[in-house]
Parts: structure tokens; sequence; C-alpha cells
């Protein structure tokens, strides 16, 4: 166990390390400078902006100084608000993605195994087929279009949910549930194939003849095991809502992380999109690795590789 | 009751050699899964809205007078009407024309940067799954620790530091978009690779080129092929979303990606400016998505009847 940690931890800073490096090189080899504007800036002013934040250093004080920082969690200041600092963005956009993030996969959650459940159940019905074509129109729909159309039909034209705006439970109904759509379809698709498998195994005969109610065969002998692929999945489902969430923010003016990003990268404010960008991969890496780890808690027939007792 | 009466019956005879002869053509393996692939409805509905949409990508464009790129500023944000079927934008231009202008740059992306990461991900997990000990075990980690990084992210800062284009896109998805299609083909060589014809293969003399292109990959060529088509609508995917955080394509060039974009900001008066666009993402997407159900479905074994 403790090697298979030691061994993921350090693929883990591997990656991180290759995503900062890459982060940095890109941003030195992106057009512009970051004070480029509208205005011609006199040279004293610029030679001064550049020895402020440490650009007239050679780069690989620079690379090895911005290492340092993300090792001590800064991020350093952002470029185009002169006096913020890309932590402070972090710190007041991260919270409020964060709620949002999971209402959204609760609802995926709960409503994708439940789909997924009942098409199992009634495999081959029109309850099934019904299933699965909302499913399918679900990975079909991206989220973008997904929130115009529920702010366009329940905000607009019904009135029932707000436009947009964050702070109370109903504005954030419909960023919930438009983030949440195209995982919903994942994992009830996933549910119903693995809710099929388990259904056609001996152990569930088994407790059909012992007597057992449908109700607890299903939720006590069929869902504990087929829900194995739906935690598997966790891992990536976070970094869909995390990416989703650019965009939604964005469509219903919530002030979270994702809206941020997006601004900085119109406005093309390189640290910030630097700081963002490795912040969001620590999230995603380690929450990728609670997932296996978790796996190997739910289930202790997945024996973790490299250890020798298992999980 | 009639009686029947043993005359009435003949015996035809029944020659050992006749009941031996195989009176159904033999079937070829994919013609098998072709056959299967026809019998669902679905997939068959997915394949025949792909040849429409792309039919339509190239025919569209000639049954109206305008192009994709001309204003008409007499005429900006005029309803779907018989003069133009889908309306027009802010600047008055044909949608019709721009969805169908806009269906090509969009499939090109889709289908090129699926293309891209099939041939680097065959290669790669090819050569993995084929040399197996120390090549594979760099090459899968190399693909491991590319993996951890979060796609879309890296395809983002990509877009920021190449500059906007249809190439930049292109290359941006590809750089990890090959993992997936790389992982599968090595698993596929690796339980194929011990096969008793891939031995007799290489006694023959076969060099590795050869077992890799005339016996690994045509065999792994089923899962190669719903991995592709899954491939493509995620692709179509990331340019629209791409677009919508405005790192797409830049005007006059149009794909639904940035239509879509247009058409979110002039919702609230103009909605068919979005629908139209909206529309066609999905339907894309869509059909895909169920070719590559169908194809794996038909491909599967245990479902064979």
């Amino acid at each position: 166990m403790i090697k298979y940690l030691t061994k993921r931890l350090l693929f883990m800073a591997l990656s991180l390390w290759l995503i900062i490096t890459a982060t940095f090189f890109f941003m030195r080899m992106a057009p512009g400078n970051p004070f480029t504007s509208e205005k011609k800036m006199p040279a004293a002013i610029e030679a001064n902006l550049n020895a402020h934040y440490g650009l007239d250093q050679p780069w690989y004080v620079q690379y090895g100084e911005y290492l340092l920082r993300v090792v001590q969690w800064d991020f350093g200041p952002s470029f185009k608000y002169k006096s913020q600092t890309v932590n402070q963005l972090i710190n007041e956009g991260f919270p409020v993605s964060f709620v949002l993030g999971l209402e959204a996969i609760f609802i995926a959650l709960a409503i994708g195994v439940t789909l997924g459940v009942i098409a199992a159940l009634r495999h081959n019905k029109w309850q099934d087929y019904l299933a699965m074509i909302v499913a399918v129109l679900g990975i079909s729909v991206p989220s973008f279009i997904m929130a115009a159309f529920l702010q366009y039909i329940f905000a607009m034209k019904l009135g029932i949910f707000p436009v947009a705006r964050w702070g109370t439970f109903m504005q954030s109904v419909l960023p919930a549930v438009a983030l949440a759509a195209g995982p919903t379809a994942f994992i009830a698709r996933l549910t119903r194939s693995s809710m099929l498998e388990v259904l056609s195994n001996d152990y569930i005969k088994t407790a059909k003849a012992k007597g057992i109610s449908g109700f607890n065969i299903t939720v006590k002998h069929a869902i504990r095991n087929a829900i194995l692929p739906v935690v598997s999945y966790m891992g990536p489902l976070s970094a869909g809502i995390v990416t989703g969430s650019f965009v939604i923010e964005k469509i219903f003016g919530i002030p979270g992380l994702g809206s941020q990003f997006v601004k900085s990268i119109n406005n093309r404010d390189y640290t910030a999109i630097m700081g963002v960008t490795v912040f969001y991969s620590i999230i995603l890496l380690v929450s990728v690795l609670l997932v296996d780890l978790l796996y190997g808690l739910i289930d202790p027939r997945i024996k973790l590789s490299g250890g020798k007792k298992g999980a | 009751m009639q009686e029947i009466s043993k005359d009435k019956f003949e015996i035809v005879g029944n020659s050992s050699i006749e009941s031996e002869k195989i009176s159904k053509a033999s079937l070829s393996f994919w013609k098998d899964v072709f056959t299967r692939f026809k019998k669902n409805k679905l997939a068959v509905f997915g394949l025949v809205l792909l040849i429409l949409l792309i039919a339509m990508a190239f025919v569209g464009p000639l049954l109206t007078p305008y192009n994709y790129y001309e204003n008409d500023l007499t005429k900006t944000n005029q309803p779907p009407s018989a003069e133009h079927y889908f309306g027009t934008d802010e600047l008055g231009r044909d949608m019709f024309e721009r969805i169908w202008y806009g269906a090509k740059i969009s499939l090109f992306i889709g289908i090129a940067a699926a293309f891209i990461d099939l041939v680097i991900g065959v290669i790669w997990g090819g050569i993995a799954g084929y040399k197996g000990g120390k090549t594979d075990e760099v090459m899968m980690r190399i693909a491991d620790v590319l993996y951890g990084i979060p796609y879309l992210l890296l395809v983002i800062l990509l877009m920021v530091v190449l500059g906007q284009g249809i190439w930049t896109m292109i290359l941006a998805m590809s750089i990890t978009g090959w993992i997936n299609m790389a992982r599968m083909v090595r698993g596929q060589v690796l339980s194929l690779k011990s096969q008793e014809y891939i031995l007799a293969s290489r006694t023959l003399g076969a060099s590795v080129s050869r077992i890799m292109g005339k016996h690994l990959i045509p065999n792994a060529m089923g899962p190669i092929l719903v991995t592709l088509t899954l491939t493509v609508p995620n692709a179509i995917f990331t340019e629209a979303f791409l677009s919508y955080l405005g790192l797409g394509l830049t005007p006059p060039l149009a794909s639904w990606g940035t239509m879509a974009n247009d058409g979110i900001g002039a919702m609230q008066y103009y909605p068919w400016r979005l629908f139209f666009p909206a529309m066609f993402i999905c339907l894309t997407i869509f059909a895909f998505n169920v070719i590559g159900d169908g194809i794996r479905d038909a491909l599967d074994p245990r479902l064979r009847k």
C-alpha cells in the first residue's frame, strides 16, 4: 500500500512538474509581452515593470523562482489587475465553483444511477429504450448549448428560475443541471451496462431463489456491485465538471474560478492563466488519486498493484 | 378424420454427402458485423443522418444564391423565411449558407483530429504492445504522464500560445488526444501477439512491420474503428467549446462552434441564430455516438444471436 502510494505520488509529481514546465514555457512563447496594450509604453516604465516582476532575469532564474513559488503555494501577481494576486483570484473564485461543482456531481450521480438502474431492470422494455435515448441525447448536447437552452426556456420564457447571477439556491439550479447533463447521461449508460452484467450473476439467482424481495435484491446485492465503474468514473467526472464550469459560469454570470479563468484567457493575463492551470491540475490529480484509493476501500477484491497486502 | 395411408409418402433418401454440404455461403467477419449493425435501427439512423449531413455540406451551398461571407446590412437578423431558409445573422449573412460552410469546417476538424490520433495511437500502441518489456514500460509511462494532464486545459493553453486557426486547433487536440487510442491498441496487440498465427508468421520470417500491418492491426480493427468514431464527436465538441471561449476560428471563417457562440449573445431576440448551429452540432455528435455504439455492439461476440 505504501509502496503503491509512493509510486502514485511520484507520478503525480512528474505530471505536475511537466504541466508547470509546459505552461511556463508556453506562456513565454506566447505572442506579446504582459504589458502590451493599445497605448505605447515609455521604455523606462517598461523596464521598471520588467524589473518589478523579475522579467529582466534570464529564463532559468525565472523558471527556478516560479517552481519554488509554486511549491510554496504562491502563484504570483496578476499582470492585468495590478493589485490582485493569483492566489486571491483562486481564493475568491474557487469556493463558488466548488459549491456549483458539488451540486452538479450530486445531480449527476443521483439521476444517472437511477436512470441506469431502471433501464437495466426493465431491459429491452420501453423504459430501457427511453432512458438510453435520453442518455445518448445528453451526451450529444454540449454543455454550453444545454445551458443556453435551459436559460432560454426556464428563465426567459417560463420565468421559473432566475436568468443568471449567483447567491441563492434557485440561482444555482439551472447552472448545476446544465453542468450535470453530460455526466448524468454517461453515468446512466455506465450503470446500465454494469447492472446488466451483475444481474446475470448466480448470486442474484440465489437471492431470488431464497425469496428475497426484488427491491432488496436490487439495492443490497445488485447496485452495490454495479456501482464500481461509476466510482472509477469519478476522476474523469471531476475533470469534466471543472472544464464544464468555464462555459457554464460564463453563461450564467457566476463569479467562480471558471469564469475568472476565461476572463484571464481573453485578457491574455499570462500569470493568471498559468496559476489557475496549475491549480486545476493539482485538484484533478489529487481527485483521481483519491478516487483510486476509495475504489480499493469499497471493493476489497481489488488489490492496488505494488502493495503485497492490498488496500 | 381422413385416413393417411403409407403410400402417400415417399422416401427421398438422405445421402451422407448431401447432409455435409454447406448450403449457405460463408459469411466473412465484416459481412457478419455489417448484418448485425443493420439490425440496430438507431445506428442505421445515425449513419443515414451522417451521410445526409456530409452530402449537404457539399450540396447545401449550391441551393441558395448567397455565399457565407457577403454582408447585406439591409437584411440583418431576419427570421427563417422562404428567402433565407435559416434566417440571417447580425451582418445579414445567410445562415443556411453559413451552416453548410461551417459543416465542412467542423467535420474537417473532427475527422482530421481523429485521423491524427489514429495514426499516432496505432503506431505508438502497436510498438509498445508488440515489443513489450522495457520499451513497453517506457512508452506507456510517457503516455501515463501525458494522460495525467487535463485534456481541455492543455488544449486551451496551446490555443492561447499557438494562436487561433484550423490547423493549430487540430494540432492542439492531437497532442494528448492519441493516448486513448494508443492504450487500446496496445491492449489489443498484447492479447493478439501470443496467438499461433503470429508465431507461424514469425517462423516464416515475416518482418515486424509485416506482422503489424498484415496481422495485428487488421485484427484489432474493430475496437480501433469504435474508438475512432467516438473520437470524432469529441473533437467536434472540443471545437465548439473552444469557439465558445473565444479561442476558435476568426471571422469570416465560420464553424458551428463560432456560430453557436455568436448566437448565444443574440438568443433572447433572435433565437434561430443559436438554434440552427446548436441543432447541427448536436445532430452530428449524436450520429457519431450512435454509429460508434452500433459498431461496438455489432462486434461484441456476446451479443451474437
